[in-house]
């Protein structure tokens, strides 16, 4: 039985090659998110131990995804959680992906709602913002570098480049410290929980607007004005609505960790 | 008679027979269009514990919000709101319209909670209906009605408030994001006009 299982593996191997996620263990933490919660005494957020895509999820797995669940086609999709205008839009039909879009490269154009029917076929989530950016804080050979000057101003790069150039295939940059690639650079991401980002256009309202607007403690506002990067991905993320997809969202999964046990790799 | 009516009425026969066993793989008839709400397959439970899903909600205007029951500030005023443009219509009119209050709070609001609210605020359960859901569910159904919520840490909730007005098949009418008593008179005026369409049609 084990001799077979291993047969079909080398015989799949290369097929099945593309469809392999990697996940990553991250540990547990405690992390000073950029974000000021208005129920937290301090900015410490604490993190469960969980596992994370290495890589965002590429045109050739999510292509894998809509052969097997042709509801989320494109031409079958509905409307409320695809906007069908833009929903794998860039594709050149349902089920091909067309010469000007690589299996490799990050899937983008895919709503919110897609991106969890995508997690959850594979018995995942997607990852929660807290999560996303405890990851996303390390460099490759730091777990929390967003104090170092040089490791922003790489950052920062990324957003100074046209927003027309082709984007790269995932895992084509270095590992960060946890392994974890593509976290910036790539494409943006979407989380679990994009529409609590209760973000007020204009912070200087806080006080008075987002009262009314928001029951409960008001809104969450960003705490480290300097940090463009997040800034810029919580604007975006709590600009967006479900069904919306645009040419550089795309996402990656993550699941939890139950206790007292470890992750193997597919 | 032709062969294919009769076809075609066997097969309706048929479907209502099967479709409460296999309501995730109905046929197409009932399924609702893609512009609606009702997409979503997700199980909600009301205040007397039936289940249902959204998509059995066809056939009749409905009036939707989220609320959570422990919610102390804006939560009564949401169920005021629904109240207030249910009670600015005639007999005749709300006869045709149902009103979905929806928690956000998974964890807390029990059908039996739902029901004692209910009571609490003398809610018309012949039209008005109390129900939850699991957690992903209640994202997801946020995200469709236009709503942002986030758990606080002491089991609140930061959220938006909004009163949704969806035609006989889900679709969204009209909506609004004015909370109170007095009813924001656009939109009233939105549903009275949904109202008097469907009437007019039946």
């Amino acid at each position: 039985m084990r001799m077979l299982a291993q047969i079909l593996a080398l015989v799949l191997l290369p097929t099945l090659a593309i469809a392999d996620a990697k996940w990553v263990e991250l540990p547990s933490g405690a992390f000073a998110s950029l974000l000021k919660y208005p129920d937290s005494q301090d900015r410490l957020q604490k993190v469960s131990a969980f596992a994370l895509m290495n890589v965002p999820v590429s045109n050739a797995q999510f292509l894998e995804f809509v052969q097997a669940n042709p509801s989320w086609q494109r031409s079958n999709a509905a409307w409320v959680f695809a906007e069908p205008a833009a929903y794998l839009s860039h594709w050149r039909s349902d089920l091909t992906l067309g010469a000007s879009v690589l299996p490799q490269q990050p899937v983008t154009f895919v709503s919110w709602f897609a991106a969890n029917a995508y997690c959850q076929a594979q018995g995942a989530r997607l990852p929660t913002w807290n999560e996303w950016e405890y990851v996303s804080a390390a460099d490759q050979s730091h777990a929390d570098a967003r104090t170092n000057p040089a490791w922003q101003a790489e950052i920062l790069s990324w957003y100074a480049k046209p927003a027309n150039t082709a984007l790269a295939d995932v895992g084509a940059k270095p590992a960060n410290y946890y392994g974890v690639m593509d976290l910036h650079g790539l494409v943006w991401e979407w989380v679990s929980d994009y529409s609590a980002m209760l973000v007020s256009s204009d912070n200087r309202e806080q006080q008075d607007a987002d009262q009314q607007k928001f029951c409960g403690a008001g809104a969450l506002s960003i705490e480290d004005k300097q940090s463009y990067a997040v800034m810029m991905r919580v604007a975006m993320l709590s600009a967006l609505e479900g069904a919306d997809s645009t040419s550089s969202l795309g996402f990656r999964c993550a699941r939890d960790i139950p206790a007292d046990t470890t992750l193997g790799n597919p | 008679m032709t062969t294919k009516t009769i076809l075609i009425w066997a097969c309706a026969v048929l479907f209502s027979i099967t479709s409460s066993s296999f309501a995730k793989n109905t046929a197409s008839e009932t399924l609702p269009p893609k512009d609606s709400i009702y997409q979503l397959q997700s199980e909600f439970i009301d205040q007397d514990g039936r289940a249902f899903k959204l998509s059995q909600l066809q056939g009749k205007l409905q009036l939707v919000a989220m609320f959570y029951t422990s919610c102390k500030y804006i939560c009564p005023l949401i169920i005021d709101s629904a109240r207030g443009i249910d009670k600015a219509l005639s007999k005749a009119e709300s006869a045709h319209l149902r009103v979905l209050l929806i928690s956000m709070d998974s964890a807390r609001d029990a059908p039996s909670v739902l029901k004692a609210v209910a009571l609490k605020r003398k809610l018309d359960l012949a039209r008005w209906r109390l129900a939850r859901t699991d957690a992903q569910s209640v994202s997801m159904i946020a995200a469709l009605l236009g709503v942002r919520l986030r758990a606080l840490e002491d089991g609140e909730f930061n959220h938006t408030s909004a009163l949704v007005l969806l035609d006989d098949e889900g679709r969204v009418l009209a909506r609004t994001e004015k909370m109170g008593g007095v009813p924001d008179t656009e939109f009233l005026a939105a549903v009275k006009a949904a109202l008097a369409a469907q009437v007019k049609s039946n």
